[in-house]
Parts: C-alpha cells; structure tokens; sequence
C-alpha cells in the first residue's frame, strides 16, 4: 500500500463517519443565514417551505438583510417570522399590503416585502392589494397561490378552480354560485403602479430557480424604486388537496398551470 | 415666543401634530373630522417632510399605523365614529402589539351611519375596549381647541412612555368651532430608534418583530399579565381631572369634553339660584378618576352626569360613588347638545329637597 492509497483510506473512514457529516467543510448546502434555524412547521411536500428559502436565499445574495423588513399574512404562514432572520411584522389578516405601505413610506430607503396567500391577498384584502398596487408603493408582494385556505383546513379560496372539491365547496366549487376563481396577478398588472408582475411555481428545479429570480429582480427594481412588484407562486396544499406530495405536484402541473399559466405577465421594458 | 391664532377645532389639532413632529398621518375623509386629513395635506410635507396619506378605507389606514408605527415613528390617524368602530380591529392588535401611537375620534351620533353632528356615544368604545381582548387605550378629552392642540404632544409622550396607543376623543362640535389658540414652538422630528423597532437588523442585535400572536396559551396569558401590570401602573400615575367649585359644592355636575364647558355655565347659572355646585371633569377617560369622584362621594356630596349619549360614563361615575351617595343623569343624542338652562332645569327637578 503506497502512501497515497493510504491517506485515501484515512480520509474514506473520516467520511463515513456519522459525526463528519456535521463538520462544517463536508457541507454543499447550507442554510443562508437569512434564515432561523427553527424547523418549518410547514406539512411535507408543501411549497411554503421552498418559497420561503429562495426568499431568504435571495436577501443573503444581495446582501439586504439589514435593510430589509418582512410582513407576515394570517394563514398558514402565520408564523413565517420565526423563520426569517430578519426584522418582521405579523399583520392582521389581510392587511399586509398596508402594513408593508406604513413601513416603507416611513422608511422609503429599506427594502419591504410581504409574503401572503390566497384567502389573505385575494379575498379578504383585496381592496389593500389593489390600492397598494394602484399607488405604485415600491415594495414586493410575494403571493402564495394553492387555491384553498390551507390553516382553517381546507375552505374553498378565491382561487380554487372550478369543480375543485373543497369542506366549502363539497360538490365542487360552482362557477354560476360563487364566481369563477380570481386570477388576481392578471388583475393587478392593469395597475399602472404595477412594474413588475409574474406567476412563478416552485414545484421541479427549474422552476424554484425560476422564481427565485424573479424575487432577486424585483428587489433590484426595489432598489431602483421602480414601483410594486407582484410574484405569483403557484403552490400546493397535499394535506387539504388530500393527496402525497408527489400526486399533489402532478395535479398542480395538470389542473392548476393549466388555469394559472405560469409566466411573465408585466415585465419590465 | 407663542403664537396665537383663531382656528378650528380640526385644523388646530393637525397644526398641533405637525409642530409636535409627528412622522406620518394616515387617514379616510370623514365628516365632521376631515379638515385633519385635509390641513395636513397642505402644509406638513412641506413643513416637516411629515408623512401624508389617503388610504383607500379606515381599515387601511390604521394598519399603515401599524406598520409605520412599528418602525418606531411617531404615527397618527384621525376619524369620526363609524370609521373608527371600522379600525377596532386594527387597534386591538397595536394594543396587543405595544404599538405607540395617536388615534382621534372626533365623535358624531350614532348608532349606525347616525349623524354628522356631536355626540359622545363612543364612550364605551373608547374606554371600555372596542376591539376584542383584553386591553386599554389611554384616553383623553379635550373640552376647548385649545386643549386639542395641547392633548396631542402629551399623547404622543403618554403612548411612548408606556408603548401604548393614546386615543384623543372629542366631538364635531369641538372639531368644528373656532377658538383663540396658543401654538406651542415646532419641535424637531425625532431621530432615535427604539430598540424594539424594525426598521432591519443589523448584525449586532436579534431580530426584531412586531406581532399580536402567540400559540402557546402559556405565553398568550404571560403576556396578557405583563399587559395587565402596565395598565395597574397607568391607573397609578396618569389620572387627570379638573375639578371646579366641588370644596363646597353639595351637588357636583359630572361632564366630559365639551359638555364639562356646558356644565361649568349651569354651575354658574345654578349658583346665581342659590344651589351650591361644581364640576368634576374627567380628562382622562382611561385611567380613570375612580378615587377623586369616591373621595368627593365620602364628603356627601350628590353626582349629576351630563353626556351626550344614553349614560354611559355614568357607569363609571356609579363604580366610584360605589352606592355612598346619589347619583343622577341627564343626556341628549343624535347629534343634540344640551344648554346650560336646560341641565339647570333637569338639576331644579332632580334636587327639588336640595334647593328647599
């Protein structure tokens, strides 16, 4: 055995060793500091969780973390301020886009985003969503959109497609009863406040990076104070859809792309 | 030097924001309130580079509060009644929150859409919650424009003394009249932070964060307690009353905000009648004068309430009498306001044995 084997070998046991796995110079991927090292109380294979890491991913690459403040929804983001390792408000339910208003007119210089979902952005706080888009008020909203109000178990939402079965819409949600479901982002990039609308999803690899970049663009365009961007993440519910994680993500490619297509529908010139 | 000036009830509270260096206003047009919202679009940008905004709805603007007033600013917004029984919900969580903060009703009658013209009917609202939860505003009553601009440096002090919203309740009549007023100088905007605000976190502390919610019930009721402490020591340390001819007075009227000033006329009216009587006015409606109103029940004397509601204050007059003495009451609503001669009258009727 020549030397160089042998070193191979020493380095070989160090490997396999359970504790070695922990040191620091074995890791490839870590957590950005951007994020708490709290356990996300979010159920396996639902998209919150990604969603959050590309935010925090994206404030750690810029290197924003001390200009920037957070507002959380009511809904099962809840609590995405133990998550964030940055400065948070926790809004009423609804009302992030006018906290986040109150923030950044007071502080004009930082970086502002808010993080809410369906129930919260288009239904109960629809008229702050609109009127903070119409005033061109230069913050993110990052939209969670899996069509069902996750947090209370599993109500119809805004968003729910026609004939999806919700503990609201048992039957099937009825278009002639409570309306088609709201594609609010279309709505909003009539906004001439609107600079930046898109609907990204973060259910494959390829389109994780996709909306993490347009989160890293719309806080450049923050930066340059070019007026509200809005991201859509289509997402996923697998415990209220009641289907694995797996099925849940096929089901979102087939139904709900397919009703929320997934793209650019305001970019900048 | 002082200035003095004749103004508005409405626009002399709004000069008063702006020369204490308030931050930021939000707001929704209400009437009889919205010369606030409108004065300071003119003059406090431009002043002081003061925030100034329009919200879409009342809902809006005192969750812009919120935010702003997490960000440790010196933050304001101003209604009248229906808008602020829209805001509760808002108000609830700045209190849970510990949130800093003005809010002014100017008071017009209700229920429902009501009437634009003055009313104190918001008295339970104010003082005895309004939102849901447990928890206080500090609450005070101006009775001359003066005092409207006097209240707003003092509650902007009371609500970062005790991290605490302060509610400046007054009514259309106080915010639409004209009076002499003496401005106090422009104070600079404040440039400290707060150690509690998120305003981003540098790496030197822990994050901050602003929120109403907490799961665990074990927490939840920790920090009820700690709430519940704060509000025992405001009882304690901020109580404030006028208390006019009451040394030897055997009837004492007891009013708040403008009705106190009607009050002091019929206590002049009833004494040229030979009835010995007083004024006992409340300035703050939370925390309040339980002792000074018990301490004047165990001398003898008799109460007469007079508000511009149902009798609502009324109750709070009867826990500090606590059954030691008389206690009656007169009230208008709908936006009607009583005269001097007819609380004389209502007190002629009342203590017919007294004037014998």
């Amino acid at each position: 055995m020549n030397e160089k084997t042998m070193t191979e070998d020493h380095h070989y046991q160090q490997m396999i060793e359970e504790e070695s796995i922990c040191l620091q110079e074995n890791l490839v991927y870590e957590r950005p500091e951007t994020l708490t090292d709290a356990a996300f109380h979010y159920c396996p294979g639902c998209g919150h969780g990604v969603a959050h890491r590309i935010i925090a991913e994206a404030i750690a690459e810029l290197g924003i973390q001390e200009d920037v403040i957070g507002v959380a929804p009511v809904g099962c983001s809840v609590l995405a301020y133990n998550y964030f390792n940055i400065d948070m408000q926790e809004a009423a339910h609804g009302r992030a886009s006018a906290v986040a208003t109150g923030i950044k007119r007071v502080l004009p210089d930082k970086y502002v985003f808010s993080y809410q979902g369906d129930g919260d952005l288009a239904a109960i706080g629809t008229g702050e969503t609109i009127h903070t888009c119409n005033r061109g008020e230069n913050i993110l909203i990052v939209f969670i959109n899996n069509g069902i109000y996750g947090m209370t178990g599993g109500q119809m939402a805004p968003t729910t497609l026609n004939g999806m079965k919700t503990t609201t819409s048992p039957f099937g949600r009825d278009v002639s009863l409570v309306g088609a479901p709201l594609k609010i982002t279309e709505l909003v990039a009539q906004l001439p406040g609107v600079y930046y609308a898109t609907r990204q999803a973060v259910n494959t690899p390829l389109n994780v990076r996709r909306a993490k970049k347009a989160i890293v663009n719309s806080f450049e365009y923050q930066k340059h104070k070019k007026g509200l961007c809005f991201v859509e993440i289509v997402s996923n519910c697998p415990s209220n859809w009641k289907m694995s994680p797996v099925e849940a993500n096929k089901w979102l490619e087939e139904n709900m792309l397919q009703y929320y297509p997934l793209g650019d529908i305001k970019a900048p010139h | 030097m002082r200035e003095l000036r004749l103004m508005k009830g409405n626009e002399a509270l709004a000069e008063a924001a702006i020369r204490a260096g308030c931050d930021a206003y939000f707001g929704y047009p209400i009437t009889p309130q919205s010369e606030i919202l409108e004065y300071l679009s003119l003059y406090a940008t431009e002043r002081t580079g003061m925030v100034v905004l329009q919200a879409e709805s009342e809902i809006a603007s005192i969750n812009m509060v919120y935010g702003a007033a997490g960000c440790g600013k010196k933050v304001m917004t101003s209604s009248s009644s229906p808008g602020i029984s829209l805001m509760q919900e808002g108000i609830s969580y700045i209190a849970c929150a510990e949130l800093p903060c003005l809010l002014v009703n100017v008071m017009r009658g209700g229920p429902g859409l009501g009437t634009i013209q003055p009313s104190q009917s918001d008295y339970f609202q104010s003082v005895k919650g309004g939102g849901h939860g447990d928890y206080h505003l500090i609450v005070l009553a101006p009775s001359t424009v003066q005092e409207m601009v006097d209240f707003v440096p003092i509650s902007f002090d009371l609500a970062f003394k005790w991290r605490n919203p302060v509610m400046i309740v007054a009514d259309g009549a106080l915010g639409q009249m004209m009076e002499k007023v003496e401005l106090f100088e422009q104070m600079p905007r404040s440039s400290t932070v707060p150690e509690w605000a998120t305003v981003g976190k540098p790496k030197t502390r822990e994050r901050n964060i602003i929120t109403s919610l907490n799961l665990e019930a074990e927490k939840m009721e920790e920090h009820n307690l700690k709430l519940q402490k704060k509000y025992k020591q405001i009882e304690e340390q901020e109580v404030r009353y006028e208390s006019i001819n009451c040394d030897d007075a055997d009837i004492v009227l007891v009013a708040f905000g403008l009705v106190a000033r009607i009050c002091m006329k019929a206590a002049e009216l009833a004494r040229d009648k030979g009835l010995k009587v007083g004024v006992f006015r409340p300035i703050t409606l939370y925390p309040y004068p339980f002792k000074q109103i018990n301490k004047l029940a165990k001398e003898g004397k008799r109460f007469f309430v007079v508000e511009m509601n149902a009798g609502q204050m009324l109750y709070d007059v009867k826990l500090a009498v606590n059954g030691l003495s008389e206690v009656a009451f007169h009230g208008r609503m709908g936006g009607m306001i009583p005269s001097p001669e007819e609380i004389v009258e209502k007190l002629e009727k009342q203590y017919q044995e007294a004037v014998i």
